[in-house]
């Protein structure tokens, strides 16, 4: 099966299939670890019931999420050094303390408060609790913060020299480090991003209940949330996407040319193509369906307004054309059937009808994973794009991986592969089989709580609720 | 070079020394209970010592990402070195980890295979401390570098020194776990953890022992760091203190202790990482890259010093908090 593969092709497929799997938990447990924040801080704010409920529900969820994104988090924070030694040597000098700054002031919070967050809620006072889960949604996005500032460093690198050994290594000052060109436009889109997919998932398990059971009281309160996440959220998502993309245009044009599929220049204003089967090889869109002029009145909102072609670039860095063309227009698409849901929703709620039109809960829950797919394909999108570099234009992804045998990296993607589609799929079994049964007043707290007395075990808690599922 | 970045070097040598030994500290035990998850009966006794660690494994796993995140950001050429030199190592001690991590939800959600999740909780936690030992021999006994980069094979890791040296982890693991559910647990749990606690600690001695005898063979630099007069009277303190640990452990366990147990027990893996930096320092790959050969610029140190001198102890305030919430023996009468 690879006999024909080097080292560098085994190395980006583990890394690509490492931190995609990866990034899945991430991007719901940022949106569901604020979520339980808001259903908690509701609570303690209005003493409803039903946000108590709502938050023991979910956290039972999220605490499988967490932990799959804890330990495949783990693996990222070695596959750099593993697979990527040479890039780690050169960029480790910038890289690296914004990395070790995320260790220190994210996942210690994240995992300190974690235990009390899921455990704790008869041990500490409501309040104490309620801080525990601000920590580990401030945790989560801190996070967030410090890793996309690395990857955004590596798109658009800035702040650095570079010394004797070759070595990338602060020039000065680290805010232009930190705060390098894409970064703003990255996190805010990431973050919104993650929000939608925890929305997705939350509408569509509301959906799903308010299917079988319209006065669910925790199935329409869900849904409802969710909801007005999906039509506040992705108008604004569409416009951060739209300035991230002049952003990109900006610092990396090869890769919005890539992402437009513009081999050729458009000195007279570019094309929209919506569809069609871009070739590295021939240099062309072959199939395509184009509206003329509105590719320069997207990315420089004047239709005549000229713009670049690939070919105005040395071939050797162009990045893989059909991959970014199409993620690109696989995000772009999932986006606006977001938009659309939120706008039918906004509409069954001024007719009053948000918990009936049984169509409109359908199309939520056909959409619950598209948050997900809409990530992948975004980062897919940028990453890809970025190629045929690590740190781009200035490190070459051929010259930075570790020098190892084709076969040890062969083996070792076998492994994950096996390892991270049993793992993790069972995982994502269980949270689906959580997410089936409807939420119930008197909602149980995750069955393990240590404290609890003999007598009534944990074992003894899971085997009631198998029974009672029987 | 001058004194500046030799201090910041020396300071980062020693906050990475103080991550791995807190990741061993931590961390340890709970690979320990693992380990030692197939003699638990199963039901009340397996729940127990599931529980005794639920709500901290997580912080423990924290420190192995600051360790290997820390050596990334202050010595990315030892992190570059050293995992291509230890890859299939890594990656079997990742996928261990992954495997013991999602068991402690999966085997509360999944009472029909609950006892495939404990297999995998155990074999993981093997895995995982087996890989872990096994790396710091492959290290102890040399790296090949080239270039300022891994010049060896993909299997120059395995020797019987390695395979030594994972077997000594894995029952210096197991004698924490035992040790930490003496003081954690009651009842039939603690007892068995007791009876187990014995044996281990006598293992743990020999593994100690036999590892620290055939380290200063590997190689003659770590006889003459051992065995040099005047230096000698230093080291020699260092058996001395196992000594005495190890016979206030036996002690305690005698006595019927439970907390000086875990406590002498932590003193013998302390001791034992105190030898292997007289071994190693200055060295981070032995006898090739020392800690300023592969030193990030001052720039990247100084600037990780300031946010770590400051989050650190904040760090150890919470975890030390998050450990007090859930304090005392856990399952049978409940938290005190």
């Amino acid at each position: 099966m690879f006999e024909n593969l080097d080292a560098v092709i085994l190395a980006r497929a583990q890394f690509a299939f490492t931190v995609s799997f990866h990034f899945i938990f991430p991007a719901f447990s940022i949106g569901t670890a604020s979520y339980l924040m808001v259903l908690e801080g509701l609570w303690l704010k209005t003493g409803n019931g039903v946000y108590a409920n709502l938050y023991r529900y979910w956290l039972k969820i999220f605490a499988i999420a967490f932990g799959m994104g804890v330990v495949s988090g783990v693996v990222m924070s070695y596959q750099f050094g593993t697979n990527w030694s040479v890039f780690s040597t050169k960029a480790g000098p910038v890289i690296g303390p914004l990395m070790a700054y995320e260790v220190l002031t994210a996942f210690f919070l994240e995992a300190g408060f974690l235990g009390v967050m899921l455990f704790g809620m008869n041990k500490v006072g409501k309040r104490l609790h309620f801080f525990a889960t601000c920590m580990v949604a401030l945790g989560t996005l801190i996070s967030a913060t410090w890793i996309i500032s690395v990857n955004s460093w590596m798109q658009t690198p800035a702040g650095y020299a570079i010394n004797e050994k070759g070595q990338f290594v602060p020039a000065g000052s680290w805010l232009p480090i930190i705060f390098n060109p894409s970064f703003p436009y990255r996190l805010v889109h990431t973050v919104i991003g993650a929000y939608l997919t925890t929305a997705m998932v939350v509408g569509a398990v509301g959906a799903w209940h308010l299917l079988r059971d319209r006065a669910n009281l925790g199935a329409r309160k869900m849904f409802s949330m969710a909801m007005w996440m999906a039509a506040l959220l992705t108008p604004i998502q569409i416009f951060v996407g739209d300035a991230h993309g002049l952003n990109t245009l900006e610092h990396q044009p090869a890769k919005v040319l890539a992402m437009e599929g513009h081999y050729e220049p458009s000195p007279n204003g570019a094309s929209l193509i919506l569809f069609g089967l871009p070739s590295n090889e021939t240099a062309e869109v072959h199939y395509k369906l184009e509206v003329p002029q509105l590719g320069s009145l997207i990315l420089k909102h004047d239709p005549n307004a000229p713009l670049p072609g690939l070919s105005d670039f040395p071939r050797d860095q162009w990045p893989p054309v059909p991959i970014v063309f199409w993620s690109f227009r696989i995000m772009v698409g999932l986006g606006f059937a977001m938009l659309g849901l939120g706008l039918w929703s906004l509409l069954a709620r001024w007719r009053g009808a948000l918990y009936d039109w049984s169509w409109l809960h359908r199309a939520s829950i056909a959409l619950g994973p598209s948050g997900f797919v809409a990530v992948l394909a975004g980062w897919v999108t940028t990453e890809v794009g970025r190629q045929p570099f690590t740190v781009y234009g200035l490190l070459r992804t051929s010259e930075s991986h570790s020098p190892l045998d084709a076969a040890a990296v062969a083996t070792s993607l076998i492994a994950f592969i096996v390892v991270y589609f049993s793992a993790f799929g069972a995982g994502t079994y269980y949270m689906l089989r959580m997410m089936a049964k409807p939420p119930q007043a008197g909602e149980p707290e995750p069955p393990k709580i240590p404290q609890r007395a003999a007598g009534i075990t944990p074992a003894a808690a899971v085997a009631t609720s198998t029974e009672r599922k029987a | 070079m001058n004194m500046a970045d030799i201090d910041l070097t020396t300071i980062w040598a020693g906050i990475i020394g103080f991550a791995v030994f807190a990741y061993v500290v931590m961390d340890g035990f709970d690979l320990g209970i693992g380990i030692l998850f197939p003699t638990f009966s199963v039901g009340e006794e397996r729940d127990q010592s599931m529980n005794s660690i639920a709500p901290v494994w997580d912080g423990n796993e924290t420190w192995l990402v600051l360790g290997g995140g820390g050596l990334f950001a202050a010595f990315p050429l030892a992190y570059a070195i050293i995992l291509p030199a230890t890859y299939p190592l890594i990656i079997a001690m990742l996928l261990g980890l992954v495997f013991r991590g999602v068991a402690f939800e999966f085997r509360w959600r999944d009472a029909r295979h609950r006892a495939f999740w404990d297999v995998a909780f155990s074999l993981g936690s093997v895995l995982a401390a087996f890989t872990q030992g096994m790396t710091l021999g492959a290290i102890l006994q040399g790296v090949h570098v080239e270039n300022d980069a891994y010049a060896g094979g993909w299997l120059d890791w395995l020797s019987p020194f390695s395979l030594l040296t994972g077997a000594a982890v894995v029952v210096g693991y197991a004698l924490l776990g035992a040790t930490w559910l003496i003081w954690k647990t009651e009842g039939s749990t603690q007892e068995r953890a007791r009876r187990l606690a014995l044996p281990l600690g006598v293992a743990t001695l020999v593994v100690l022992g036999a590892v620290s005898a055939a380290t200063p063979f590997l190689t003659y630099d770590y006889w003459r760091r051992w065995f040099a007069i005047p230096g000698v009277l230093l080291t020699a303190q260092v058996p001395l203190l196992v000594a005495i640990c190890a016979v206030t452990f036996f002690w305690g366990l005698k006595r019927g202790a439970e907390r000086l147990p875990f406590m002498t027990a932590l003193g013998l893996f302390f001791l034992g990482f105190v030898g292997l930096g007289i071994s190693i320092y200055p060295y981070v790959v032995p006898r090739a890259v020392t800690i300023w050969d592969a030193a990030a610029p001052p720039q990247s140190q100084l600037f990780m010093l300031v946010g770590a001198a400051v989050i650190i102890p904040i760090i150890l305030a919470y975890t030390g908090w998050a450990y007090w919430v859930f304090r005392g023996k856990v399952g049978t009468h409940g938290y005190h």
